[in-house]
């Protein structure tokens, strides 16, 4: 084909619009290998080669991207994943180097100690400790009550100064009238109100 | 460190049977033991109660009481 461009990995443009030449023009200039190192390294990742480190990104001429903490494995205590992604202590001192190469050796060698700084070097709490309560509930309770107290003051601070005066069917003339007018209509003489009025006394049954 | 010494297997199945072959009786047992109580402590006082009101009831002396009173529309106490 007249004209037919070559691109840097060895295939043809067959192409010879404008744009497509204008395309294969700029990755002909001098960052090409790079973007095309760049577009191999993302095919790469979809393919899923372990072999390259997941935390190496090569952007356009920037060089290497900060691996934020968030994104590593971290470390976490908690009951129903008894075995965190990574160890806890990450720096050994060379104590715990020493201890940790004698721990490829028999175990039955090892003192109770030294057993416990191994534990202790890949785990932060053990299940007692991670389990153990924190007395938080204490606080939860006493803030409880103090603002049901609070609201208290509040309430009896309303009765006061919001609510105004109570109808006039709470004088206790007008409840003495109510409570003869029920006795008269002999409400629940069974069980109830009137049962417990001595009619032939007129007073309370004793 | 006891490494010859092995743990006893725990229960694998049957966990929800056997709960419920302890607390299903219990738990019937319970609410006939409240269904009883119930029946002892409130219904049978309440009928006895209700029997001892209406023995002994005149309604026609409670009526006149009530006339009396001034309770009733439909008649005026005696009188006036």
């Amino acid at each position: 084909m007249a004209g037919a461009k070559v691109i840097p990995n060895g295939r043809r443009l067959y192409c010879n619009c404008p744009f497509c030449v204008e395309i294969v023009r700029n990755f002909m200039d001098s960052s090409s290998t790079l973007i095309w190192r760049m577009l191999a390294t993302r095919v790469f990742r979809l393919v899923g080669n372990r072999a390259l480190s997941t935390s190496i990104c090569l952007r356009g001429g920037h060089g290497v991207a900060k691996v934020e903490d968030y994104t590593l494995p971290a470390y976490f205590d908690r009951r129903e994943s008894p075995l965190p992604d990574i160890k806890f202590v990450q720096q050994l001192s060379p104590d715990q180097k020493s201890l940790k190469e004698k721990e490829k050796g028999s175990w039955a060698a090892l003192s109770k100690e030294e057993k416990i700084a191994l534990y202790r070097i890949s785990f932060k709490e053990s299940f007692a400790e991670m389990d153990k309560g924190t007395g938080e509930w204490k606080s939860v309770v006493a803030g409880i009550f103090f603002f049901i107290g609070f609201t208290g003051l509040v309430v009896l601070w309303q009765r006061n100064y919001v609510y105004g005066d109570v109808p006039h069917t709470f004088d206790p003339e007008y409840k003495q009238k109510e409570v003869q007018r029920m006795l008269d209509m002999r409400i629940n003489p069974v069980e109830g109100f009137s049962a417990k009025w001595d009619y032939e006394n007129n007073a309370w049954k004793k | 460190m006891k490494s010859t010494m092995s743990l006893v297997k725990p229960a694998m199945r049957g966990l929800l049977a056997k709960r419920l072959r302890f607390h299903l009786p219990i738990a019937f047992g319970l609410a006939l033991v409240a269904a009883v109580a119930f029946k002892f402590t409130v219904t049978e006082p309440r009928k006895q109660a209700y029997a001892d009101f209406y023995k002994h009831y005149d309604s026609m002396k409670e009526f006149s009481a009530m006339r009396e009173a001034g309770v009733f529309e439909s008649v005026r106490p005696t009188g006036k």
